[in-house]
């Protein structure tokens, strides 16, 4: 008991660990890839090809200034990028990263734990996460900070639905919530495959639900300054960062799992499978950014609620006369 | 190990009771109603009925505290102004409501003498509540389909009353005057 | 089975510190010479007016309103998915009952106008 108990709590800091190095590297790669896409260079100057440019940062943002606005809610300013950091680590509790492997003579599992209802933890997590958008936006008592919070978390709720609807295919392909069982039952063909309509309904509802472009009017700077964020600074205004680009990476580990076959692959080890794929889809995330122009905001509304909760129901619908008939 | 963890979560939620009710700032209470909400979630864990733990999380602290955040930013009166209409419940009344209520919790516990038999494996599974959902239960499943069809209705209805038609002026806080930087050129 | 929720509290539990971690680490050792000046709020380089805690806009609150609905419609949905090849072809004309209702909810929010961001 308290050695399963102690290996838990090792896999969990290594995770986490390797979150959170992960979350520093993504920063780093949207900025390399994006100045790559607009025909510049990019940050290569702390370090080899600029790799240590995140810690640079992180450094320099420890020791910036921390102060709470005068009129603001000094608990709730303090809390909700807490919220948000919890929220945003709190998936990876489930995600599984490669199959049980031996080490020291012992059967470890690559993933923290293999719940009934996985995929149901994975959604409770992001609906918890709005609320750091929403409360951080609301006790900087800033107009700017108070509108982008309510414009994001009613954007992403909205894209909740689609993203449930999206995750409802797989999970009646699959016939099951455990993202290892759905993952093993990708083995012969992968879910992106059988379940297009739901990858595709998936990745819209991704980009909105971590507030990425073509969706990120929450912190359009020409009117919004900087969204919920406008009154933080220093080291908080990076834990509402890492909330973001944990949330990218959160996104690539479930379209990983759920459609791309998790950790299964040919020749290479089934963690560095995992890896690429991850990696892959973040660059899409990048490639997306740096491509296509923000949506007005009645458009996004229209394009969740109109096109893709129907969409996501009509592909309910369809899968499930599909497996009924099979049998 | 149980207990402890029933303890604790059972703490935290009364805690954030008072809270809802002490707090003079109501994202405060909310706040505190979260807390709650999130406690009964980990107590319906304990009770093996994870299912329903995931359950109350997704739509009580998702949605429904959600909805009333955006109430609270809807009326917006700053802390402890306005009208303080739960005031007017007269001390003697709150007492003799909690004289009633620990009434009810001793005769709650005079009644309970023997720990619950443990669960069935597999109970609480969502398999398990499929399964009940669609066999046994079928008919109050669809009649809460219903149920919910007509709270749509009324959500749509009474929004629409909540908003008066023909008048833009309160209708675009973050849309900038035309022509501006939101409208693509 | 409940080792597993174990295992998912340790982990929320050793996230919770390392994200608190940071709060604590700032309030050590980041400077601070803050004066009246600084800690207003920001208004794009304006004195500011008022408060930002004003009434807000209806619509959020009618579309967080339909949202619950549909949140609760979607979770009914789960139990069903797992379930749904053993049930066979009865379950499937149940959830498509259940299906066709949601949709004609969402159809009245659409005629009325409910879904129009305007």
């Amino acid at each position: 008991m308290a050695a399963t108990l102690l290996i838990d709590a090792i896999k969990s800091a290594v995770i986490l660990g390797g979150v959170l190095t992960a979350f520093a590297y993504v920063t780093l790669l949207e900025r390399r890839l994006l100045a790559r896409f607009q025909l510049r260079v990019g940050p290569n100057r702390v370090g080899p090809l600029g790799l240590l440019q995140p810690l640079a940062d992180g450094i320099k943002l420890i020791f910036k200034e921390h102060f709470v606005p005068a009129g603001a809610d000094r608990l709730v300013y303090l809390v909700a990028p807490l919220i948000t950091v919890v929220a945003a680590l709190f998936v990876y509790a489930v995600i599984p990263i490669g199959p049980p492997v031996r080490l020291f003579g012992r059967e470890v599992t690559l993933y923290v734990a293999d719940v009934n209802i996985g995929v149901l933890l994975v959604l409770a997590a992001s609906s918890i996460g709005v609320y750091g958008i929403i409360l951080g936006g609301w006790a900087s008592d800033n107009k700017y900070a108070l509108l982008g919070g309510l414009r994001s978390s009613a954007q992403v709720i909205s894209y909740e639905l689609a993203l449930g609807l999206a995750v409802l295919g797989v999970v009646l392909a699959a016939g099951s919530l455990s993202l290892v069982d759905i993952v093993r039952a990708q083995s012969h063909l992968w879910f992106i495959v059988t379940q297009p309509a739901a990858f595709v309904l998936f990745l819209i509802a991704a980009f909105a639900e971590t507030n990425r472009a073509p969706f990120d009017l929450p912190e359009a700077e020409q009117e919004l300054i900087a969204g919920y964020q406008t009154e933080y600074g220093g080291f908080t205004f990076a834990m509402f960062y890492l909330g973001e680009y944990v949330g990218v990476i959160t996104m690539g580990a479930l379209i990983t799992t759920l459609f791309l076959g998790g950790w299964q692959g040919p020749l290479l080890p089934p963690v560095l499978w995992f890896l690429i794929k991850v990696f892959a889809v973040v660059c899409v995330f990048i490639w997306v950014r740096a491509t296509l122009p923000r949506l007005r905001y009645d458009q996004l509304m229209a394009l969740g609620w109109r096109v893709l909760v129907p969409a996501g129901l009509l592909n309910l619908a369809v899968t499930a006369l599909v497996i009924v008939a099979r049998g | 190990m149980e207990a402890v963890l029933f303890g604790i979560t059972a703490v935290l939620a009364l805690a954030g009771g008072v809270g809802v009710v002490a707090a003079r700032q109501p994202v405060h209470s909310a706040l505190a109603l979260l807390l709650v909400l999130l406690s009964l979630a980990v107590d319906y864990l304990l009770l093996a009925a994870q299912f329903i733990a995931a359950l109350q999380v997704i739509v009580y602290a998702g949605a429904i505290v959600v909805l009333f955040v955006f109430i609270i930013m809807l009326l917006h009166t700053r802390s402890g102004e306005g009208p303080r209409a739960g005031a007017g419940l007269p001390r003697a009344g709150a007492g003799v409501l909690c004289g009633l209520f620990g009434l009810a919790l001793l005769a709650l516990a005079a009644g309970v003498r023997e720990t619950a038999p443990p669960p069935a494996p597999g109970f609480g599974t969502i398999q398990d509540v499929g399964r009940a959902l669609f066999g046994r239960y079928l008919l109050p499943f669809e009649a809460a389909s219903a149920l919910l069809l007509i709270g749509m209705v009324g959500a749509v209805a009474l929004g629409k009353r909540l908003r008066p038609a023909g008048d833009p002026s309160p209708g675009r806080p973050q849309a900038p005057p035309a022509g501006g930087p939101a409208r693509a050129r | 089975m409940l080792l597993d929720w174990g295992y998912v509290a340790v982990f929320a539990i050793v996230g919770a510190i390392l994200a608190a971690l940071p709060l604590l680490v700032i309030w050590l050792i980041a400077p601070r010479s803050a004066y009246p000046q600084k800690l207003e709020t920001y208004e794009s380089g304006v004195p500011t007016i008022g408060q930002a805690w004003s009434q807000f806009n209806v619509r959020y609150y009618l579309f967080s309103l339909v949202f619950v609905v549909f949140d609760v419609e979607i979770i009914y949905l789960y139990p069903w998915a797992v379930v749904a090849r053993s049930g066979g072809a009865l379950a499937f004309v149940e959830i498509l009952i259940f299906l066709v209702i949601l949709t004609l909810g969402l159809v009245y929010a659409w005629r009325k106008g409910a879904l129009e961001w305007v």
